[in-house]
């Protein structure tokens, strides 16, 4: 061959190799955790996590609880959706925390975890979430890790803005995504500018935790989207964004985008408790729901509220105020300190941070552009604090690391994004995998943030984990942020969607965890304290069985005399006092689910047999050496069949 | 006696009051399904768990070897050591008051044994405990005894059964040895006194 032919192709073969490598090589490169991250995440066997950490379950309606730094996730707690595992919306003393004014509601989606807080600071006595969908606040007991109590918001279309905390918990704020007629009636879709209202709720709570709703703020038919208490100097403040500000019904995506600002409405909510003490508020009618768990009864009891009172604005002058914020704005976050008010708005370029002293001077000098329905509009430049550039793009949530800097998430361009307070210039970006939504850090939005990581609660995952068909898991990363760089030490799986999260030292917590129910405190009133009180009671045909477990036995295990046509309410007692021994319960064909009872605990189950025969029941949580043996016989006989109650227990 | 060696009686004697208010001696059961710990504690006047619920528990494990159950009220010594202790810090309050060195003597004999008895008895219950099963319990080895150690620490089963003197037997063991020290400075500071006679 041509020697110079022979170097053209030399030439052509090595610029098409450097092309294969250049292509296939950059393909490898996707970032690849190394150095000391697998040790900074390892809780060696048998040791504890740092933290807890809560995450909403999203769509899946419950709570997930993890441990950081490892990301183990150690149980769900049912909140707003039934789960038959721990008979959750089945038991009859479970089924009223499920009532509200559109009836038994056994699902809903929950998107915001938040610890109580005594002084800004997370307290660790409970946990609340809302559900969206039927508005509701729930508060998880973090004693027992068991929803406690959840309460429906009236006059709400959607209660996406919520659980937001003051400074001591006195309120537990929410406001309405949906603007609807208030009080809802049947209106014509493309009268919303005339008929459509939102409202803002505070949910009173008390020293055991019990909810109220004190008051309503009747506000311009938005969206209202985020919140948060202030804290500090801004405390006796709320702040909650809003937008659709264009008040359109249909094609939001794009008729509710077209106004350059929406509004963030800061409410003095110690004005509005002097206006309540005046008798300013109407009184509004309408139904809504409140449902507790008495733990000493260990009973869900559910009652309704007929009435809620409400302030108007317009007759309520200082109550509210708007502060102009670009672009539909999402979240919006104050400060530890109480005097920066961080607002992502999801479209615009920059991140607004207003500041809550000038706000005060503003209102002060007046400083307004308008007023809406009686709400003053701030002018912007009276009220902004500062903007950081350059943030990513569709910035959505901040929280902050209590050294001087926020920690802003951007959703569309799947980045944190960290910042300076003060100077407003970015100084550190690290990419999330993928479409970061919330973020948390440790104590993140209290006056006191732990901080050490940050959390990214992610949309999407597609390639990050091994597929599972269409349905991906959803995902969480683990970020350190205790140096200068941002370095992403661990991925991990959780439930559902993880809309937003909060942590909490596990300390705090540790310490309070219940072990079991005192079976002296029982007062179940089909509870029982001890084996000899067991028996089977007819009423009718109505039949109640009080029955205990002990390891590793039911008594009574043998009944007879149950017929086809009867209900029969089986209440157990779990008569052990042991930590970690809990007993099941299931009858073969239960139509409900079966139940999972706590040391101490009664709960009880209705069973309608449809055939005579002979049905075996178990325990069905291995509960030791002898559980295959932990079970018993029910005689079903004909409707009319004259077979008396006889039962016992190794007779 | 020397009025030093009556202080000391004294306060050996009323030292005994404070076996009232902590357990005699313990047994600690070690196991893998109990990190936390279970465990018995036996007092003059009663049994009770370590924690709460433990005496239940125990009772609730041992029924699988058909262990009786352990029921303080059904144990009638535990009725008697009240007074006999009430009746040994009177004896020694008097024979610390009044010095004469015969009584302490019988106080020391009958400290020793009311103490001899006392564990000859703890071991016969354990060993009743351990002996006296149930023919149709869960569990059934052949040759197999429950009984705990009276002192020191044993296997039984997946239990480690740990068994050892608690706070109240050392104040015993403290008021004997006060005694003894009572009868020896006695017996020094009188013979100093002959020599300077």
């Amino acid at each position: 061959m041509n020697r110079r032919y022979l170097k053209a192709f030399l030439v052509a073969i090595s610029v098409v190799a450097a092309f294969v490598i250049l292509h296939y090589g950059c393909q490898e490169s996707k970032d690849l955790v190394a150095g000391d991250e697998a040790g900074r995440v390892y809780v060696a066997p048998g040791t504890y996590d740092e933290f807890y950490l809560f995450t909403s379950g999203g769509f899946s309606g419950q709570i997930g609880v993890y441990g950081l730094p490892s990301g183990r996730m150690f149980r769900v707690i049912p909140v707003f959706s039934q789960d038959p595992e721990k008979a959750w919306g089945y038991s009859e003393e479970s089924k009223p925390m499920f009532m509200t004014s559109h009836g038994f509601v056994p699902w809903d989606d929950a998107h915001h975890p938040k610890l109580s807080q005594t002084d800004g600071i997370a307290d660790g006595r409970w946990i609340f979430i809302n559900g969206n969908n039927t508005p509701r606040v729930a508060r998880v007991d973090l004693s027992t890790f068991k929803t406690a109590e959840i309460i429906e918001i009236p006059n709400s279309g959607g209660n996406h803005g919520s659980p937001f905390l003051t400074e001591n918990t006195e309120y537990v704020v929410a406001s309405t995504r949906f603007s609807v007629p208030i009080p809802n009636k049947d209106v014509p879709l493309n009268s919303y500018k005339e008929n459509f209202k939102g409202t803002i709720s505070f949910i009173k709570v008390d020293k055991e935790g019990a909810m109220n709703v004190e008051f309503q703020i009747l506000v311009p038919g938005f969206n209202y989207d985020l919140a948060h208490g202030g804290k500090g100097p801004s405390h006796g403040w709320a702040f909650f964004t809003s937008y659709n500000t264009e008040q359109a019904n249909t094609l939001l995506e794009v008729n509710a985008s077209q106004n350059d600002k929406d509004f963030i409405a800061a409410v003095n909510w110690k004005k509005a408790e002097e206006y309540l003490a005046q008798g300013k508020a109407k009184t509004f009618n309408t139904s809504y729901f409140r449902n507790y768990f008495d733990e000493k009864k260990h009973m869900g009891i559910s009652e309704e509220n007929k009435s809620v009172k409400v302030l108007i604005p317009e007759e309520c002058p200082g109550l509210i105020y708007y502060l102009p914020t670009p672009k539909s704005p999402h979240g919006v976050d104050v400060d530890p300190t109480g005097e920066y008010i961080a607002a992502g708005g999801k479209l615009a370029s920059v991140i607004v941070v207003h500041s809550f002293s000038k706000m005060i001077k503003a209102i002060e000098n007046k400083e307004f552009e308008t007023t809406i329905d009686g709400i003053p509009v701030l002018k912007y430049e009276s009220v902004i604090g500062g903007e950081v550039t350059n943030p990513g793009l569709g910035p959505l949530h901040t929280e902050f690391d209590g050294n001087g800097y926020g920690y802003t998430s951007s959703f569309i361009s799947s980045e944190i994004v960290k910042w300076k307070i003060g100077t407003w210039e970015v100084v550190d970006r690290i990419p999330a995998y993928y479409s970061i939504g919330h973020l948390c850090i440790p104590g993140g939005d209290s006056r006191k943030p732990w901080g050490k990581y940050v959390i990214a609660l992610n949309k999407i995952t597609k390639d990050r984990y091994l597929p599972t068909g269409p349905e991906l898991t959803q995902s969480a990363q683990l970020i350190d942020i205790s140096g200068d760089k941002m370095k992403l030490l661990l991925d991990f799986p959780t439930i559902g969607e993880p809309h937003y999260a909060q942590s909490i030292p596990a300390d705090i917590l540790m310490k309070n965890s219940k072990k079991i129910y005192p079976i002296e405190e029982n007062q179940h009133p089909y509870g029982i304290k001890a084996e000899k009180e067991t028996r089977v009671v007819r009423e009718g045909n109505v039949v109640h069985v009080y029955m205990s477990t002990i390891r590793t036995h039911f008594a009574p295990d043998n009944i007879e005399g149950i017929k086809v046509g009867d209900v029969v309410y089986f209440h157990i007692t779990n008569l052990e006092q042991d930590w970690d021994i809990p007993h099941g319960f299931a009858v073969k064909g239960m139509q409900n689910s079966e139940l999972l009872i706590m040391p101490g605990a009664t709960e009880s189950v209705v069973w309608t047999p449809l055939k005579e025969g002979v049905y075996p029941f178990y325990c069905t949580d291995f509960c030791s050496a002898l559980h295959q043996e932990m079970s018993g016989y029910i005689r079903v006989s004909t409707r009319g069949s004259n077979v008396a109650i006889t039962y016992g227990t190794g007779k | 006696m020397k009025t030093q060696s009556k202080i000391i009686i004294v306060v050996a004697s009323l030292l005994l009051v404070l076996t009232f208010f902590f357990p005699i001696w313990y047994i600690d059961l070690e196991a893998p399904q109990y990190p936390e710990g279970i465990g018995l504690e036996i007092w003059l006047n009663k049994i009770t768990g370590q924690k709460p619920h433990d005496l239940a528990n125990i009772n609730g494990l041992n029924h699988y070897i058909g262990m009786k159950e352990i029921n303080p009220d059904a144990i009638p010594e535990l009725k008697i050591m009240p007074f006999i202790i009430i009746f040994l810090v009177v004896f020694g309050l008097v024979s610390g008051i009044s010095g004469k060195r015969s009584l302490v003597y019988i106080w020391i004999i009958l400290f020793i044994v009311v103490a001899a008895v006392g564990l000859y008895d703890f071991y016969m219950w354990e060993y009743d405990y351990g002996h006296d099963l149930n023919p149709n319990a869960a569990i059934k080895i052949p040759g197999m005894a429950y009984q705990p150690p009276l002192i020191g620490a044993k296997m039984l089963l997946n239990f480690n059964a740990i068994s050892m003197p608690h706070l109240s037997s050392w104040i015993l063991v403290v008021a004997v040895v006060l005694s003894l020290i009572a009868l020896y400075i006695d017996k020094k500071l009188i013979k100093k006194d002959e020599k300077h006679a």
